[in-house]
């Protein structure tokens, strides 16, 4: 993992400008370009906040009030993710031109897809704490944010170098990716307050890496103080197993990607 | 003694044969060992190059030639790092560059100049380095009024120019060219090999795999000839290339036998004299009221061998098998030979020549010799025929026959007259070094 780590810190440079290729070329020729970034998680927002006000008022949470911005707190991140292995599940097969015709480190691609999510979601905190303030709610504990940050990081990098290993080899992973990832929306708490579910339920989200993380977000940025330090701490600690494994199959299966892409 | 820059000692590369099978199999394999093939069965791989070793010494211009699909290609992307080998073992000191594929991690969308920065970057630059030789990257692919129109613009030469011209300033101690340098107009191509010369000089190290072996014989120190994933031959660019020019020959030989056979074996439709063309084009094609009957055309070396394939200088016997059924005694035998495109290069008959026709019976063997075949290299197409003297055809073979012409010498249109150059006065010029023409008589082809 440690041999891993290196080998992208080598390769910074061409992560770097990598992502910046893939947010230039994202919005090229589009008219509203870089806008795009704040306007879809907006107008996701808008979305989800219409169907839970307007359409299933009973089911939403009535202890977090303002809904909308709740909701801002944790669909931010999860786009993140959910696009981040989403593309990375691809990124192999679409970059097979690299893979076999240039001396290339092929574990690049995955990380660029995470990292070039992670900048569109950059662009956009400042609209949600731009909300958060207006409504009062920004206290210092929204300084602790770069942690569950971290955590989600090396999380999603872990999955997509998984995936995106995996998918060379059996491409039908893309498909059923795709699904898992919808059921994993919903067993994450994006929508509804973490508190508020009990029984079974709550053992399968405590399992559930992500919900520890989207609740840091959502106590640290919403509710404005913070005491899910276990929590997170759990989730860091197997996110970086996570990683670990995703660096070792990585590496397993990496002298064969240029054969199969 | 300086490290030689590549070292390969038994390389081998096996590739699954059916890509989209197996996959269960080859997944578990991958995961458990790291290898593709573990769990194959031989006749589920397929071996793209077997046991080759070579070495090429610090700043040698080496060539790699072989037929498509002999593994130069997989030899180069083992050399490149891109793939693994199966067995073996493979060193490769210093920074490569590798011209297989130019341009391969452009992006469409974006402008040409910072596709240069990011394909820079991927060949193994700083972004410093980037800058430094930007502006030396465009002046060479005389993209400068084009650098900042994204790349999807481009048209596939211009394309290819920005890729080679980035990959050339890498400025790498082993270059790998993978027949890239049809890249551009002549000029542009001309540019390259400059570049290369330029490569050579400052004692770079090169790999070139080319099909044009005039090339890999005038730039090449020492070259290695890829049969069947297996290396056939290595040493001198002109003892191999020949060596290899003359197997090739003996291909074409063995194809050229297998069309007569095929061409024997399903006689053409019969076609009248009028059908041959409405505009009067070459057509092939045998017509004729068969009284006389053709049964058989063998073209023959001085030695009296069944040969297709010929260099110029060489003996050509037409060997003309016939049969008449009835006795005739109008009879002509007759002779075209044309080039592929069907100009006439040569026509005979024995009425022409003012032979008399006497009595043609039974079965007859006749036999045109060509002594000394001046002609430049090409296919050529054979006309024979048995007629009456005002024409009439009994068996008229028009273009069924082919023979090809090797030769060492690219001289062009269809005659080579006995020639010789001579110079006087204030002029000099080194005399062309003794290249004989290809010995085909003794190497008989890989599939006889």
């Amino acid at each position: 993992m440690l041999q891993q780590l290196a080998t992208l810190f080598r390769y910074r440079l061409l992560i770097q400008s990598l992502v910046s290729r893939e947010l230039k070329a994202r919005y090229r020729g589009s008219v509203l370009g870089f806008l795009w970034s704040f306007i879809n998680p907006l107008l996701l927002l808008l979305t989800y906040g219409l169907v839970f006000t307007y359409v299933f008022p009973g089911v939403r949470s009535k202890t977090v009030e303002p809904y909308f911005l709740f909701l801002f707190c944790g669909i931010l991140p999860w786009t993140w993710f959910q696009a981040s292995i989403a593309e990375a599940s691809g990124v192999l097969i679409a970059g097979g031109n690299l893979i076999k015709k240039v001396l290339f480190p092929a574990e690049v691609l995955p990380v660029v897809t995470v990292f070039s999510n992670l900048v569109h979601m950059l662009l956009a905190v400042p609209v949600m704490l731009f909300f958060l303030a207006w409504e009062g709610r920004l206290t210092w504990s929204a300084l602790l944010f770069p942690l569950p940050l971290l955590v989600q990081l090396v999380f999603t990098l872990g999955l997509a170098l998984i995936f995106s290993a995996l998918t060379v080899h059996f491409r039908d992973l893309r498909d059923i990716l795709s699904h898992v990832l919808h059921l994993w929306f919903w067993g994450s708490p994006v929508l509804y307050f973490y508190g508020d579910i009990q029984g079974r339920f709550r053992a399968v989200l405590r399992l559930n890496p992500l919900s520890h993380v989207l609740v840091s977000y959502q106590q640290m940025l919403f509710a404005g103080s913070f005491d899910h330090w276990r929590g997170l701490a759990l989730a860091g600690a197997v996110s970086c197993l996570v990683f670990a494994l995703g660096a070792f199959l990585f590496d397993r299966l990496r002298d064969t990607l240029a054969e199969e892409v | 003694m300086a490290r030689p820059a590549v070292q390969a000692h038994d390389l081998a590369k096996v590739y699954r044969r059916f890509l989209h099978q197996n996959q269960f199999k080859t997944l578990k394999s991958a995961l458990l060992t790291g290898s593709l093939l573990t769990d194959l069965r031989p006749d589920q791989t397929f071996t793209a190059l077997d046991g080759v070793s070579f070495e090429v010494p610090r700043g040698c211009t080496f060539g790699v030639i072989g037929e498509n699909g002999s593994g130069k290609s997989t030899l180069l992307k083992l050399l490149a790092g891109i793939t693994k080998p199966t067995r073996g073992r493979l060193e490769v000191d210093g920074r490569v560059s590798a011209l297989i594929e130019l341009g391969a991690g452009f992006h469409p969308e974006i402008s040409g100049r910072e596709n240069v920065a990011i394909n820079g970057i991927m060949l193994g630059l700083t972004r410093r380095e980037v800058e430094q030789r930007f502006d030396e990257i465009v002046a060479f692919a005389e993209l400068e009024r084009f650098i900042d129109a994204p790349v999807k613009t481009y048209s596939s030469g211009m394309y290819m120019r920005l890729g080679f011209a980035v990959a050339i300033h890498v400025d790498p101690d082993v270059l790998l060219i993978d027949e890239v340098l049809a890249v551009g107009d002549e000029a542009f191509t001309r540019k390259c090999l400059d570049k290369i010369g330029e490569f050579r000089r400052r004692g770079k190290t090169i790999v070139l795999v080319s099909h044009s072996l005039g090339l890999v014989e005038k730039m090449c120190d020492d070259v290695l000839w890829v049969r069947r994933g297996r290396k056939a031959d290595q040493g001198d660019p002109k003892r191999v290339v020949d060596a290899y020019l003359t197997y090739v020959a003996g291909g074409e030989e063995a194809l050229l036998r297998q069309q007569v056979q095929a061409d024997a074996q399903a006689p053409p439709p019969e076609t009248a004299p009028g059908e041959a063309g409405p505009e009067g084009g070459y057509r092939e094609g045998r017509w004729g009221s068969r009284a006389v009957e053709i049964t058989q055309v063998r073209l023959v070396d001085a030695r009296g061998r069944e040969r297709h394939v010929y260099v110029p200088g060489e003996s050509l016997t037409v060997e003309l098998h016939l049969r008449a059924e009835q006795p005739v005694d109008d009879f002509v035998f007759g002779l075209g030979l044309f080039t592929a495109d069907g100009v006439s290069v040569y026509g005979t008959n024995t009425h022409l020549e003012d032979w008399r026709a006497r009595r043609l019976e039974g079965t007859a063997r006749v036999a045109l010799t060509l002594r000394d075949l001046r002609l430049v290299e090409g296919t050529y197409l054979l006309d024979v025929a048995v007629h009456q003297k005002d024409g009439t055809p009994y068996d008229y073979h028009r273009g069924l026959y082919s023979l090809r012409v090797k030769s060492r010498v690219k001289d062009v249109g269809i005659y080579r007259p006995e020639h010789a150059w001579s110079f006087s006065g204030g002029v000099e010029l080194e005399p062309p070094r003794p290249r004989p023409e290809l010995d085909l008589s003794e190497e008989p082809g890989p599939e006889a």
